[in-house]
């Protein structure tokens, strides 16, 4: 057994015991979470975002929401009956970075898809206390401004390199999907065949142009649509 | 060089020379603790401000609480603490080694500058929207990669020091110190490890997604806490304390076990920030456990910093200085018993996403972050600047009561607001509905907030107190009868 004076006397032995110290606890923890296949369950439904979505996203995190709204149900009965079924792994695999979040000054918003329409949430964003009063959210009227998108297929390149399922068709009709997605006179056969359920029209009460505020929207929309909780049976939803 | 001058003067074996310790950049670094902790304590206001007022958000893109609250977050994790964990590690690290920095001038003005426009580029970037989205690691892969070439350079100039040390033994604040060093590389490097969309863009995407990422996220997040916001800080303590109180260490065998115990123990505790998410339970569970055990090597640092002060507790009434590191050592044992606390997934499921996690957090950054700082800056301040004492003992007294009433302020009202939001929201009416409407809650808080926003003032008034205490002590303050060396035995004491 060594004395702890040999550890105080030596600097290089002394760091390397900490690293080892300090990296037991870490790797315990990380490792089997992608090594037990149950630590995401089976639900089906989940698909990687559509273009519009998923600059939406980019939206959502470049404005730091994930600081006031949580992402994340938990199971209890309040939470199930105010924000829905609680969420699954299953349902945040493709976001990178996962936007659980860890406080609720506005509610959670993991399954906000689909409880209000567009125009509910354009009049929220533009000025949140014009439909709730009480509200101490932000306003993001400068939201309605051209999105950029030259580099969607970048984004969903770098995804696809990192394990998200984007087919090459996929990307290569990433622009004709984004505008799809927020024009209510497109056809989006392809678009719904590509991101089933994927909420399409207008989200900003501006047809001639994708703003940053339809991508926002668009997300909003989506989120906790996916998994069809009727159908899930408890087996698959085993951690 | 200095060996003659030491002998002629006739003295024994405590007038080894002193090397040429750098100095320049530790009072640069302590200059900039002063300057980011009051930009750090004033974004922190205004964005409390923004949650009782929305109007203060300005419509504006760049002002709303979602972009300023990282600013606030890094400006007091990473500038003000990193300025003062850097400053005070190269000061101690020198003179508990009684070597001069590895490194020298050239190496500590790198890291001086490397972690300024480091911090710079990040703000930058937060207000403009450049953001990885994760808490407490903000900075998109450019930022990140930059700062891991200034941390390795630390790395090796810490190391580097020790090693040319005179002393047999290596200093148990300099345990802390590298332990910090050490582990914070780790979770940076393995908490951004992304793929950039493009190299000319600063996008990046994750390598790990959803319950992965979330994981190494908090392994992250909550290690942030225990090695640069603790661990970095007991460095601080084990140093500060003894000196100022002209006392030994209380226990040489306890800072021993619980150097060893917490460090190996804190890096488990990351998923409690997780309880009842949808990361599978084990890991839940092993988190909540490992968080309940880290309360007693925190305790015992507690034990060994406060009881440093034995046959010294009249230094407490005389010694405002001192009197800051002290409290803040009794924060530290009070959110480290708090946290294990909110850490059992029963409290848990009340305290999570509330405004009680808040505060707990700002009884640690406020109460032991900042007081233990305060502390040291007030030591280092004459002693760097070469005076006989502070300008004014007055106004440190001051600085601590304004500072302290003002996180009573913050964490009662966070834990009141925080305690009844998390028991709002599960409400139920007499007929089994829930009582209370989301945005009821929301309104619920408007007091609390303001009451928050206005303990924020009052640190910020603190902190403005010292910033003239110490321009004062610069440029008028009686210097030290003789030039550097300032230990050189005089004959007039």
């Amino acid at each position: 057994m060594i004395r702890h004076e040999t550890i105080e006397k030596n600097v290089i032995l002394l760091a390397v015991l900490t690293l080892i110290t300090v990296s037991i606890g870490g790797l315990v923890q990380i490792i089997p979470l992608f090594t037990i296949e149950t630590t995401i369950e089976r639900a089906e439904g989940v698909r990687p975002y559509s273009p519009l979505e998923l600059a939406g996203r980019q939206i959502y995190i470049r404005e730091g929401c994930y600081t006031c709204h949580s992402q994340m149900i938990r199971p209890f009965r309040d939470e199930l009956e105010r924000y829905g079924h609680y969420s699954l792994a299953a349902e945040s695999m493709y976001d990178r970075p996962f936007q659980w979040g860890s406080k609720r000054t506005g509610p959670d918003l993991a399954r906000v898809g689909g409880k209000y329409s567009n125009e509910w949430h354009y009049q929220h964003l533009v000025d949140p206390r014009s439909v709730v009063p009480e509200s101490i959210m932000p306003s993001y009227g400068f939201l309605v401004r051209p999105l950029k998108f030259d580099d969607i297929e970048k984004h969903m390149r770098a995804l696809q390199r990192l394990g998200v399922p984007y087919t090459d068709e996929m990307i290569a009709n990433a622009r004709d999907d984004l505008l799809a997605q927020a024009n209510p006179n497109a056809d989006t056969s392809g678009l719904l065949a590509r991101y089933p359920k994927a909420v399409t029209g207008d989200f900003d009460r501006d047809v001639r142009r994708v703003t940053e505020m339809d991508a926002l929207i668009a997300y909003l929309q989506m989120l906790g649509t996916l998994v069809n909780f009727a159908e899930v049976t408890p087996q698959q939803l085993r951690q | 060089m200095g060996e003659s001058i030491a002998a002629s003067a006739g003295t024994v074996a405590v007038a080894r020379t002193q090397p040429d310790y750098v100095e320049d950049v530790v009072r640069a670094f302590v200059i900039a603790t002063v300057f980011w902790g009051v930009v750090g304590f004033l974004m922190g206001t205004i964005i409390a401000w923004q949650l009782a007022f929305p109007l203060l958000n300005l419509d504006l893109e760049w002002t709303t609480f979602g972009r300023l609250r990282p600013v606030h977050t890094s400006a007091v994790i990473f500038a003000f603490g990193g300025n003062a964990l850097l400053g005070t590690s190269l000061y101690v690290v020198q003179r508990t080694c009684r070597a001069r920095l590895f490194g020298g001038n050239d190496a500590g003005w790198f890291l001086f500058w490397g972690y300024q426009t480091f911090i710079v580029l990040a703000a930058i970037g937060y207000v403009t929207g450049v953001t990885q989205g994760k808490e407490y690691a903000e900075p998109e892969w450019y930022v990140d990669l930059f700062l891991t070439v200034v941390w390795v350079i630390y790395l090796v100039v810490f190391v580097g020091t020790i090693m040319k040390r005179e002393e047999p033994h290596i200093y148990v604040a300099n345990w802390f110190y590298l332990a910090f060093i050490v582990t914070i590389a780790m979770l940076h490097i393995g908490n951004n490890l992304v793929l950039p969309i493009d190299l000319g863009s600063a996008k990046s995407y994750q390598l790990s997604a959803g319950v992965q990422d979330a994981m190494i996220q908090w392994w992250y997040g909550h290690n942030a806490v225990g090695f640069f916001l603790t661990a970095g800080f007991l460095g601080m303590m084990y140093y500060f304390i003894p000196k100022r109180a002209e006392r030994p260490v209380y226990s040489y065998r306890l800072s021993i076990v619980h150097f060893w115990s917490l460090i190996f123990l804190y890096i488990w505790a990351g998923p409690h920030h997780l309880h009842y998410t949808a990361l599978p339970d084990w890991a839940q569970t092993l988190g909540m456990i490992f968080s309940v055990m880290l309360w007693m090597p925190s305790w015992g640092g507690m034990v060994n910093g406060i009881m440093t002060l034995s046959g010294a507790w009249d230094k407490l009434r005389t010694d405002p200085g001192l009197r800051f590191s002290v409290t803040a050592v009794a924060f530290y044992g009070m959110s480290t018993f708090e946290g294990p606390v909110m850490s059992i997934k029963a409290v848990n499921a009340l305290s999570h996403y509330t405004d009680w996690t808040v505060g707990h957090v700002h009884s640690g950054a406020m109460g032991w972050v900042g007081f233990i700082t305060f502390g040291a800056v007030y030591y280092l301040m004459p002693v760097l600047w070469r005076k006989r004492e502070l300008y004014s003992q007055r106004l440190v007294s001051w600085h601590f009561w304004i500072a302290t009433l003002g996180i009573v302020f913050y964490i009662t009202a966070m834990w009141v607001s925080g305690i009844m939001q998390g028991l709002m929201w599960r409400a139920y009416d007499e007929l089994g509905f829930l009582q209370y409407s989301f945005i009821e809650t929301v309104a619920a808080m408007h007091p609390y907030y303001v009451i928050r926003a206005l303990g924020g003032v009052l640190y910020v008034a603190g902190a403005l107190i010292m910033v003239y205490n110490l321009y004062k002590t610069v440029t008028e303050s009686e210097p030290l009868p003789a030039p550097a060396p300032a230990w050189r035995p005089q004959a007039a004491e």
